[in-house]
């Protein structure tokens, strides 16, 4: 195993070697750095120039030039190591350094919610194999892959922005539209439940009914200004979390599993109340880790202990719920502080931002800061989710109907196993190894950003320093960028064949 | 219980039925022809190469010596016509006259006029002309390259499928918009032929990875030591004997990598990396006009719909590809099968 590692890394530098070559040189004679400089009027051109040459090195030819930058980065040339410095004479190691944690931001959330969403939707999909809801979906996926990124975005700061803003002077909900969103919602959840045609149209009347009775308190009540859930919905949602997660793990006919998710939920008031005074001033971000830890903790060891012969599987379920449970305080302190941002001289009551990654003016304590990173995300993370979460529907649906046809499942099925569990134990578990892959070349891409989507919402990440670095021909700019991508990537898809033969005993990796 | 397996039982011999006494190629295009999504977008495709090819006519060669051949649309997207109306909002008027009160037109520039008031439709027609164009270049390209490399690396084993593979991986490890932006800058200017020919010298990677798969598990096979001990050459195995078993793999995954193509050279046009002025594509008007949005929507929705329409026929021609190259695909079998297979078997 360790010699198989070892071997990897061997030829994962060769490889590396080679590509930053390659892109190296090709990046050095696209273009002259400092052509501003030399068509420059101004009296000290002369000694600019000559000082950009020396320090650039741009008298030494590209391929000798690219390993004395090797020799910078692998700090061998008896100084720390350097990633050299851009046209302007800035240290790229300092700019990189304050680009990596932007781009990760904008990456992270919308890579982790389009797995989630797009697997969920994708297992739907293929449990209601050619139904309106499958075809419905697949249309969209392949629509959503079509789309070139930097046209929905220009729509999304359009409609989802400008026009949302708009709509928030005066959050009245048209009559029209209710019905319309209520009506569109019914049939989508009546499409995922499924069943015959008297069950469909009876899950469509009741869905609409309270899609249209929320939509109207949402407008009658002016919500979205001064939105919050309060006490006695957060306890009727956590209950319903505790219902659904028990389904989906081990079946609400697993009492005892109930009882503690049910017994988990209940406490989630409580909590509540607990909570309110110490989500002062004074709480950040490590607090907030340290509660969510906490929390798991909590749920899995009550589940651990009280659940008699189920008790890993109990302790799951309990550590999931809550954590959800106890998201949703979390989500009803951060709509507390809706109210004074949408106030905030900075906002100009037009919250949902198209540009930037943050605005440093606004001073506030934890909540309201997470508030300005939402309005913020919200649009970039859109865009980016649209096309992915298509891909993961995709892979994800095709992968279950594979495992799906397999000898176990007809097993599990013929020894008498519930369908829940067939599908959640047997199916879905294995359904997700080869998605390992996938994902991995998306973490993998973590670090480079997103190059388009950055450029269209103005964030200072990784993917704006490649463009600009590209259009100016700053070679060590560039190749930061390209280092960073290329190392991650090869990083990540050795892990992937790792976890894939862990994951997949038919499969070792040391042949 | 019985009657379900008495109709999966026939669902079974409707399956071999069909497909009774036709070669491999004959059931593939059967399953294809079915595939009704497929279809529609393959004639949707055809159309909208010939409408665009024929409208815009072809302008080949370099900025200093233009070969043009003309097409039937008035205008050519290097023409400065005289604005029209307030700001050259589009002529096109698809709704009846009983509607809206103004009748049915193409009029004189149906797609509007841009800022300095070109004809948007001839701009627009030639930006697909661009898209397309390198689509199938990319795609033809990367076809071959991926098929050879793939088959040779995948066949011969050993010190020649270590080369080429970790040649693959030395560019796949590259994401593909950064190395894309790095020819582009380099080779946009010379027109939008040689960018689609660079950019089809890196994208055959994944492709050439799946063909080597395939030649790995099928060189195995008792038909390959068959035709060696009939003393056929390697080329021979190679071309006549392994591929052709393969060819499912390279047509589909080509496809794919053809909608791929299409939004690269779209992303890397709209990041300035592209096909550079005077000479436009779909990208680089996107990119133009986006900041108008508000004030002329016009110039934003006609290079979209183009882009997202190409797009999407690939997609849904891939898909059905898929459908019909896999062997355990079966078709949703519907009530009307079900009963005439019913009817069969009482005949019986």
């Amino acid at each position: 195993m360790i010699q198989y590692i070892l071997r990897r890394v061997g030829a994962l530098l060769l490889v590396l070697l080679g590509s930053t070559f390659l892109i190296y040189n090709l990046t050095a004679i696209s273009g002259d750095p400092l052509e501003d400089l030399r068509i420059s009027t101004e009296p000290n051109a002369a000694f600019l120039l000559q000082k950009a040459i020396e320090d650039l090195q741009l008298d030494v030819p590209p391929p000798v030039r690219y390993f004395n930058w090797l020799i910078g980065i692998l700090g061998l040339g008896g100084a720390a190591p350097t990633m050299g410095l851009t046209v302007e004479g800035s240290e790229v190691l300092d700019i990189i350094g304050l680009a990596i944690p932007i781009s990760i931001r904008l990456v992270i959330i919308a890579t982790i919610l389009s797995i989630v969403i797009g697997i969920s939707i994708g297992i739907i999909s293929a449990l209601r194999q050619y139904s309106r809801f499958d075809y419905s979906i697949t249309f969209i996926a392949f629509l959503f892959f079509s789309l070139p990124i930097f046209w929905v975005a220009v729509l999304l700061k359009q409609f989802a922005a400008i026009e949302f803003n708009n709509f928030l002077y005066d959050p009245v909900i048209s009559t029209n539209w209710m019905i319309g969103l209520a009506f569109v919602g019914a049939f989508i959840f009546a499409g995922i439940v499924g069943g015959g045609r008297k069950r469909f149209l009876i899950t469509i009347a009741a869905a609409f009914a309270l899609n249209f009775a929320t939509l109207y308190y949402i407008s009658a009540t002016g919500w979205l200004i001064t939105p919050s859930l309060g006490p006695l919905l957060i306890t009727v949602m956590a209950l319903g979390i505790a219902f659904g997660i028990t389904h989906l793990s081990t079946g609400i006919a697993n009492r005892r599993v109930l009882f503690i998710s049910l017994g988990l939920a209940a406490l989630t008031p409580v909590f509540y109340f607990v909570l309110q005074p110490m989500f002062n001033e004074a709480f950040d971000g490590s607090m907030m880790l340290l509660l969510a830890l906490g929390t798991i903790a909590v749920g899995f060891i009550v589940g651990y202990i009280f659940g008699g012969d189920d008790r890993s599987a109990a302790g799951r379920t309990g550590m999931i719920v809550a954590f959800l449970c106890a998201g949703l305080i979390a989500l009803d302190r951060f709509m507390q502080s809706w109210d004074e941002y949408y106030n905030n001289e900075w906002i100009f009551g037009r919250p949902i931002a198209t540009v930037g990654d943050s605005i440093p003016e606004i001073e506030g304590d934890y909540w309201m800061t997470g508030v300005d990173a939402f309005t913020h995300l919200l649009l970039p993370t859109a865009a980016l989710m649209l096309i992915s979460v298509a891909g993961y529907v995709r892979y994800s649906r095709a992968s279950l109907l594979e495992v799906l046809n397999q000898d176990y499942i007809r097993t599990a099925r013929a020894k008498g196993l519930t369908e829940r569990t067939v599908i959640m134990r047997h199916a879905f578990r294995n359904s997700l190894i080869p998605l390992t892959t996938i994902m991995a070349f998306d973490f993998a891409g973590l670090l480079g950003g997103a190059i388009i989507t950055e450029q269209v919402f103005a964030w200072r990440g990784m993917g704006t320093l490649f463009n600009t670095g590209l259009a100016k021909f700053d070679l060590n700019l560039v190749m930061s960028v390209v280092l960073i991508t290329s190392v991650s990537a090869l990083v990540f898809n050795l892990i992937a064949d790792l976890v894939y033969s862990a994951l997949d005993p038919r499969i070792r990796v040391t042949k | 219980m019985n009657l379900d397996n008495e109709a999966k039982g026939s669902e079974d011999s409707l399956e071999q039925r069909e497909t009774a006494g036709l070669s491999q190629g004959q059931i593939v295009l059967r399953r294809f022809v079915r595939h009704r999504a497929a279809m529609i977008s393959l004639f949707v495709l055809v159309f909208i190469i010939l409408f665009v090819f024929t409208a815009g006519g072809l302008a080949l060669g370099n900025t200093e010596n233009p070969i043009r051949i003309m097409g039937w649309w008035q205008w050519d997207f290097t023409d400065l016509p005289p604005l029209q109306g307030v700001m050259g909002e589009p002529t096109l008027d698809i709704i009846p006259e009983f509607i809206d009160g103004t009748g049915m037109q193409i009029g004189e520039h149906p797609f509007g006029q841009d800022s300095i008031g070109q004809d948007y439709f001839s701009l627009v027609i030639r930006g697909a002309q661009q898209s397309i164009t390198v689509m199938f270049i990319i795609g033809a390209v990367a076809a071959f390259l991926g098929t050879v490399m793939g088959a040779i690396s995948g066949f011969f084993g050993k010190w020649i499928d270590q080369l080429i593979m970790r040649f693959v991986d030395l560019i796949i490890t590259i994401p593909t918009l950064i190395i894309g932006a790095v020819i582009g800058i380099q080779i946009g200017n010379l027109g939008v032929f040689f960018l689609a020919l660079f950019l089809g010298l890196v994208s055959w990677t994944g492709l050439s990875r799946l063909v080597r798969g395939e030649f790995l598990t099928l060189r195995e096979r008792e038909f390959v030591d068959a035709a060696r001990v009939a003393g056929a050459s390697n080329l021979r195995i190679i071309f006549k004997h392994i591929l052709p078993n393969a060819i499912g793999v390279v047509i589909v995954s080509v496809t794919l990598l053809m909608s791929g193509a299409i939004l690269l050279e779209t992303a890397l046009s709209y990041l300035g990396f592209g096909v550079v002025a005077p000479d436009t594509s779909l990208g680089a008007l996107i990119s133009a006009n986006q900041d108008a949005f508000t004030v002329y929507p016009w110039l934003f929705w006609w290079p979209g719909l183009f882009i997202v329409t190409i797009a999407l026929c690939i997609n849904f021609i891939g898909d059905g590809l898929r459908d019909a190259f896999d062997p355990r695909q079966k078709r949703r079998i519907s009530r009307k099968d079900r009963t005439e297979a019913r009817a069969l078997k009482k005949q019986s």
